[in-house]
């Protein structure tokens, strides 16, 4: 690994709430391309990891660099200008409005017109654009629903797709395949995973079922109670003592 | 009364725009009684016909409105539930009107049996006394109920966390029709004891309403004892430009909120609450 | 589209057939319609304010100073007037508001709309006080309108006018900005994750809701010809609250629909039981919350539904 081409990196990162370690001196390196499965047990701090990069939660210590440049401490809204996206684990949609009028605004402010208020949001070439990855994402069929009316696994999907139309260099996403049926999960990967490895964006997942993380995984970190524990290849991370006493309890 | 504005907000979540009217339908029920049945030979017995008034109007209006209104917009939009009780205050506005007319009500025998206390030379009248001991009083006696009682620290749980208390077989619902009570009753009780003091107009119901929620929005919302202090900084600046500047007592108020918003919006930040995602 | 042009052709085509007390009802009506406007724009953005007669206020004591210490007397240098001080007083108070949603925005916006009515009421030399001030007879660049046209000039101007706006905040809706103001309502977070700011989304809408009610507030002070200080207190914001609610949030023409048929209903409704009034606002609310969340608007769609 070539440590001067990361794109995003993280030194020393430490946060605490209260008496919970969320991050102890986290220091990360995220290659250009690459995608990299997070697993660790409930309150781990793979979650606060994902709000620290994206500015939603400010460390107590430590940096944050994006292409070598410090973006610890901007909000949200200028890191995802700068290009870190990130989906969530509970979809975060516009519920009231319809599948396509999502990424239809997502593109809008991506271009930088959200104060844009005389010209029609709705545009052939953004509807081009907007209908290009539903159909990328597989959601072509709920395109007039309203996202309100979406089943889970649409809604996930379409949540990643409202990130991913931002166009960005990293994509961070928190637990992509929870609340989704086990038979849907592949499914949801199968569509995610060819599309984010075709644009080259890095990306950067948080999961917990296992067996998507070993299939999809190309290099996987374990955390525990703010540290990581270890990383690797998904064979040898999921295959350490260490990580299947703090996923599993037993090794 | 801000301290049962503030009390019913931290409980069910809901701003009531009426409580200004509950405030006014106490006053005027007081004034009323007092009127009707306060009898010179007995002064005692117009506080408690205060009181009887606070107590029925609160007792009455409150599950009403709570029951019947208030339950089916719980977790729907909050301009929807805002505009619930702005509906709620117009139908009481009139319903005051209709019960005792447009022509002011003016029952100052309680505020005139305290007499005048003379402090250091001047001549105070003694009724505020009187009824600054009451606010301190059902101050303290509130704040005693939530920390001290078994239904203060169900109160509280389901403040902290509704579902959870729910399955744990809190009655949720019931805590609400309590609570809501409650709060209508120390909104009366501001207004039955308030209104030996001033003749009652239609009207005073929307006023009071704004004047308190300028004191919690001051204090910062579902605080008592922020309620309390705001209500403190409220009176303390009216009285003030009442003194210098009798034009500018209501500008006081907002001035005051004004102040407090921009320099410390923080403590009024209670209702946006940190959102997991 | 075309249904709204036809519409107006309506508007502008029968008054002269009606008698004058219709038009003056039907030129409050679309005047108010503005202010109402400007409420429905920002409940769209899920804010709801109890006090947006501040800034219908401020068009029409704008054009009462105009006429009092300005000289001014062409209605539509007024109005131009009122556009800046109408955006010159929401961009202010935006600053401080664009933070809160919920209750503290709408309690706040009364708070400050109650303090113009009290500046009104007490600086009495300068406002008039309670007897406000007279709004005399305006001229239209330059011209004086006759007096057998007057109520006619100025319903065509105020129709012709709340037309104009009413295009520009549909166009306002149909716009990205007008969009990110829905999305707001729906999801702040994501919003600001997708790299648009909600304090400004919501701030910018502000303004525009204020510059309507301005507007809305000139047109309907010339068309009384006379303003007082109740244009600022909270029952009037209150109507146009209700008005809102009535009409609906849907499209941009529901104001319209809803404030003209509020104004007949109060003139009737005024005569045979004056001290009911507020009661019955409020149990149709009542009614609006609770069966027809999306106002007469709503009908218009079941109409649609059916014919189909």
């Amino acid at each position: 690994m070539d440590p001067v081409g990361a794109v995003l990196e993280t030194v020393g990162l430490t946060k605490f709430f209260g008496m919970v370690r969320a991050a102890e001196d986290l220091s990360l390196r995220f290659q250009e391309g690459e995608l990299v499965g997070i697993v660790g047990p409930n309150g781990s701090g793979k979650t606060t990891l994902l709000n620290m990069i994206t500015g939603y939660v400010k460390p107590d210590r430590g940096r944050i660099r994006f292409q070598g440049k410090d973006i610890t401490g901007l909000l949200p809204r200028a890191v995802a200008d700068l290009g870190i996206a990130r989906s969530f684990q509970m979809p975060q949609l516009y519920l009231s409005l319809s599948v396509l009028e999502n990424l239809v605004l997502a593109l809008a402010i991506r271009a930088g017109r959200a104060r844009g208020f005389w010209t029609p949001l709705v545009r052939v070439d953004r509807l081009d654009d907007a209908r290009r990855i539903l159909v990328q994402f597989g959601l072509e069929e709920h395109a007039s629903h309203d996202a309100g009316q979406l089943p889970e696994g649409a809604r996930k999907l379409l949540d990643v797709a409202l990130s991913f139309a931002r166009r960005p260099r990293i994509l961070l996403m928190d637990e992509p395949t929870s609340g989704v049926s086990a038979r849907d999960k592949s499914k949801v990967m199968d569509t995610l995973v060819p599309v984010l490895k075709g644009t080259g964006v890095t990306t950067i997942f948080v999961e917990h079922d296992m067996e998507v993380v070993e299939r999809y995984a190309e290099r996987v970190l374990a955390f525990d109670e703010g540290k990581v524990v270890a990383s690797g290849s998904p064979d040898a991370v999921l295959a350490d003592p260490a990580v299947r006493r703090a996923l599993l309890g037993r090794p | 009364m801000s301290a049962g504005l503030t009390f019913t907000y931290g409980v069910v979540r809901i701003l009531n725009l009426a409580h200004g009217n509950l405030y006014a339908l106490g006053a005027y029920m007081g004034a009323w009684l007092v009127l009707g049945w306060g009898s010179n030979a007995w002064p005692v017995l117009s506080y408690l016909l205060l009181f009887l008034a606070a107590v029925v109007i609160g007792v009455t209006a409150g599950p009403v409105i709570e029951r019947l209104f208030l339950r089916r917009v719980y977790g729907k939009a909050e301009e929807i539930q805002i505009l619930l009780t702005f509906s709620i205050l117009l139908i009481l506005e009139d319903v005051i009107k209709l019960a005792w007319g447009v022509s002011p009500l003016f029952a100052d025998k309680p505020y005139t049996y305290m007499g005048v206390v003379r402090l250091g030379g001047v001549d105070y009248a003694g009724y505020p006394f009187l009824l600054t001991g009451i606010a301190v009083v059902t101050g303290l006696l509130l704040w005693l109920v939530v920390t001290r009682t078994r239904f203060g620290k169900v109160l509280v749980s389901v403040i902290t966390d509704r579902e959870m208390s729910a399955a744990l077989g809190v009655n949720v619902p019931r805590i609400y029709t309590l609570a809501f009570t409650l709060g209508a009753v120390f909104a009366a009780l501001g207004g039955a004891f308030t209104a030996p003091m001033f003749s009652l107009v239609p009207g005073i119901g929307a006023e009071v309403i704004v004047v308190s929620f300028a004191v919690v929005a001051i204090g910062g919302l579902g605080s008592i004892g922020g309620a309390a202090l705001g209500a403190v900084l409220v009176g303390l600046a009216r009285a003030t430009a009442v003194h210098l500047v009798p034009e500018l007592d209501l500008f006081a108020i907002y001035l005051i909120m004004a102040l407090v918003l921009l320099f410390r919006p923080q403590g009024l930040f209670g209702q946006v609450e940190a959102r997991r995602i | 589209m075309a249904i709204a042009l036809a519409g107006l052709a309506l508007f502008l085509v029968v008054p002269p057939f009606l008698p004058e007390w219709i038009t003056f009802l039907l030129t409050l009506a679309w005047a108010k319609a503005l202010a109402v406007l400007g409420i429905v724009l920002l409940l769209r953005g899920g804010l709801l304010t109890f006090g947006h007669a501040l800034y219908y206020a401020v068009g029409a004591y704008t054009a009462g100073f105009a006429v009092k210490f300005l000289g001014v007397h062409d209605g539509l240098v007024v109005l131009v007037l009122a556009v800046v001080t109408g955006a010159a007083a929401s961009a202010l108070l935006g600053l401080l508001l664009a933070r809160y949603r919920g209750m503290h925005f709408g309690l706040l916006n009364l708070a400050f709309s109650m303090v113009l009515y009290a500046i009104l009421l007490k600086f009495y030399a300068v406002t008039g006080g309670t007897d406000g001030l007279r709004l005399p007879t305006p001229l239209l660049a330059g011209v004086k309108p006759a007096a057998a046209h007057l109520r006619l000039t100025i319903y065509y101007v105020t129709v012709v006018l709340t037309a104009l706006l009413l295009y520009v905040a549909y166009r306002f809706t149909a716009s990205p900005l007008g969009y990110t103001l829905r999305a707001v309502r729906d999801n702040e977070v994501r919003v600001e994750y997708m790299g648009a700011s909600v304090r400004q989304a919501i701030y910018c809408s502000y303004i525009v809701a204020g510059v309507l009610a301005s507007v809305g507030g000139v047109l309907a002070g010339f068309s009384v010809g006379h303003i007082v200080p109740e244009v600022s207190f909270w029952t009037q914001s209150g109507e146009f609250v209700f008005v809102a609610l009535l009409g609906g949030t849907g499209s941009v023409l529901a104001p319209v629909a809803g404030s003209i048929v509020f104004e007949f209903v109060r003139n009737y409704a005024f005569k045979y039981s004056p001290y009911t009034w507020q009661m019955t606002l409020g149990l149709v609310l009542l009614i609006i919350i609770f069966f027809l969340p999306g106002g007469l608007w709503s009908l218009t769609g079941m109409v649609r539904r059916w014919i189909r």
